[in-house]
């Protein structure tokens, strides 16, 4: 069974007071996410992934299609006490402090009486807010809120997680204990869908990503598949401050790095370069086939002469 | 009533309280306490009379203030705020939600009611050196004024469940100022003609009668309140308040969290 079980998912907003117009949030959406999986939800800021975590944790309703979250319907009360949800920018009730909010949604999801306070040090504990415990949150800075946010999300052991920039307002060290944390839950079996733009994140994290922009589903796959590709390129590095003048016509472009080369030349190329290297006695540290990086993917799936091909990979 | 209600309620309780709004009774206590002084001063042989029509409708006033502008804010609020998102991504849903905040506000307001009777009884002994059988008069009073507060308390709800906090306060308070003239309107509705009788007679049974919930002046005549009337009125009160919530989980369910 699937973790997550989306088909054609769509979303489209009345918009203006008067003149009623059409604004489309999600075009038909269909993805699924297994359990288990790390799954990174990629996109420009405005392409469409809070909508959609908003349409999965049912605060807005679809337009057209449905989803399923654990086999079960997205407004079904069982299913949610199973999942945990972390929203972009968290704002919590900020006259609470940070043990009595974590109580109070530890009431709401459902966690027996006799285990909440222990519950509740336990996750305080794991992302680093244990010294905060009673202090309200008004005092809050904005990173130690997204700590809260997870804490709360992941308060009642939840069997989903999803993360809507889970990495925001952090510093690298408390983004390092998020990854950390996330890396941990995957391997305690939990599945996570988290959006994010920050592509170095998916690209350590994830199992499978998936790019949307303007609403629209632009790729889907392996982070693995997608960075395997070999662009018909190797790099070259050498010792030395010297290109050789035959290696100049063979080359696509020449970086001098302090007492190295670096160049990239075409696959066909390649024996020829260095040979040439050898020739002039230049001392070679590395050839490497160019693989396409995850930024790379991303940055070809947001053209728009992408579309047609991105919504049938 | 599920648990979740009950927490919800409680936490709304919990936010009333630390946002200092009991402090109105502060205000309260030296509005009785100065007014008590005062009129065992300047008035001779009424002093019940104006202590019991004062302290009453200060406790009115006080607590549709209250009820009004707490309770316009209590789902839009959540909504700009986005409080509400991580309460309803856990497994509560949206009708538990209106019911607990209703629950929380309606708690309040009973909370600050109760001190604040205590304020107009102790005015009262003091300028009546005593109590007598007729005060007691003064508890359907008061209850009747709670009953006022559980229909604001909806309705405020209901207009913060489709709209802004302006225009909820403008609604809400607009309600409570025709529905205080209830019986005026129902008046105006029999002598009018056609048309207009119509639509007089539709308005004054739309708005809350909150005219009929005010005993206050009865008894500070230590007039005494019919058993209909009590029934009438708690069974009124709670019908329209139940329709009002009512309207509000309608609209809230349908409602798309932007």
């Amino acid at each position: 069974m699937a973790a997550i079980d989306v088909k054609g998912l769509e979303k489209t907003y009345q918009v203006g007071f008067w003149r009623k117009r059409s604004k489309c949030a999600l075009r038909p959406l269909h993805l699924t996410v297994a359990e288990g999986e790390i799954f990174g939800f990629l996109g420009p800021n405005g392409a469409g992934k809070t909508t959609t975590l908003k349409l999965l944790m049912g605060l807005v309703f679809p337009t057209a299609g449905t989803a399923q979250i654990l086999g079960m319907e997205i407004n079904d009360p069982q299913m949610k006490a199973q999942i945990g949800f972390l929203p972009e920018q968290p704002y919590f009730y900020d006259y609470l402090t940070a043990s009595e909010l974590l109580e109070y949604y530890a009431q709401l999801s459902g966690v027996a009486a006799g285990e909440r306070r222990r519950k509740v040090i336990e996750v305080l504990g794991r992302v680093g807010l244990q010294n905060t415990a009673t202090m309200q949150l008004r005092k809050f800075s904005k990173g130690m809120l997204q700590r809260v946010g997870i804490a709360q999300a992941i308060l009642h052991d939840p069997k989903v997680l999803f993360l809507d920039e889970p990495m925001s307002g952090l510093d690298p060290m408390g983004r390092r204990e998020v990854r950390d944390l996330m890396a941990e839950l995957k391997q305690r079996g939990k599945t996570i869908f988290f959006s994010t733009h920050i592509l170095s994140d998916a690209e350590s994290l994830c199992d499978r990503v998936a790019i949307i922009h303007l609403g629209e589903l632009r790729g889907v796959g392996a982070v693995e598949d997608l960075t395997s590709t070999v662009e018909g390129k190797s790099e070259i590095v050498w010792h030395g401050s010297a290109v050789p003048s035959s290696l100049r016509s063979l080359t696509a472009e020449i970086h001098l790095m302090g007492d190295t080369v670096r160049a990239l030349v075409r696959e066909g190329n390649q024996d020829a370069a260095i040979d040439a290297l050898r020739q002039e006695g230049l001392r070679i540290i590395s050839v490497t086939p160019v693989r396409t990086s995850l930024e790379d993917y991303f940055m070809r799936k947001l053209k728009p002469s992408e579309v047609a091909d991105g919504v049938r990979s | 009533m599920s648990t979740r209600i009950a927490n919800i309620a409680s936490n709304t309780f919990r936010e009333a309280v630390r946002d200092r709004v009991l402090y109105n009774l502060i205000a309260f206590a030296l509005l009785m306490s100065g007014a008590a002084i005062l009129v065992g001063q300047i008035s001779i042989g009424i002093e019940r009379l104006v202590v019991v029509n004062l302290g009453l409708t200060a406790v009115s006033l006080f607590g549709v203030v209250i009820a009004i502008f707490i309770g316009i804010g209590l789902v839009s609020k959540e909504i700009e705020k986005r409080t509400l998102y991580t309460v309803l991504a856990r497994p509560v849903q949206r009708w538990e939600f209106i019911v607990g905040k209703f629950f929380g506000l309606a708690g309040t307001l009973v909370v600050n009611t109760f001190f604040m009777a205590i304020g107009v009884f102790a005015a009262l002994f003091y300028v009546s050196r005593g109590f007598q059988r007729a005060d007691g008069w003064l508890f359907i009073a008061l209850y009747f004024i709670v009953l006022e507060f559980l229909i604001i308390t909806a309705l405020a709800l209901l207009f913060s469940s489709f709209s802004s906090p302006l225009l909820s306060a403008v609604f809400a308070f607009s309600l409570f100022v025709i529905g205080s003239f209830a019986e005026d309107l129902r008046g105006f509705a029999a002598m009018a003609q056609g048309g207009l009788r119509w639509l007089a007679t539709g308005v004054a049974y739309l708005v809350p009668n909150f005219s009929s919930l005010n005993v206050i002046s009865s008894v500070a005549h230590r007039q005494p309140v019919t058993a209909q009337l009590i029934f009438s009125n708690s069974v009124y009160a709670l019908v329209y308040t139940g329709m009002a919530l009512c309207g509000a989980v309608l609209i809230f369910e349908r409602r798309n969290l932007k």
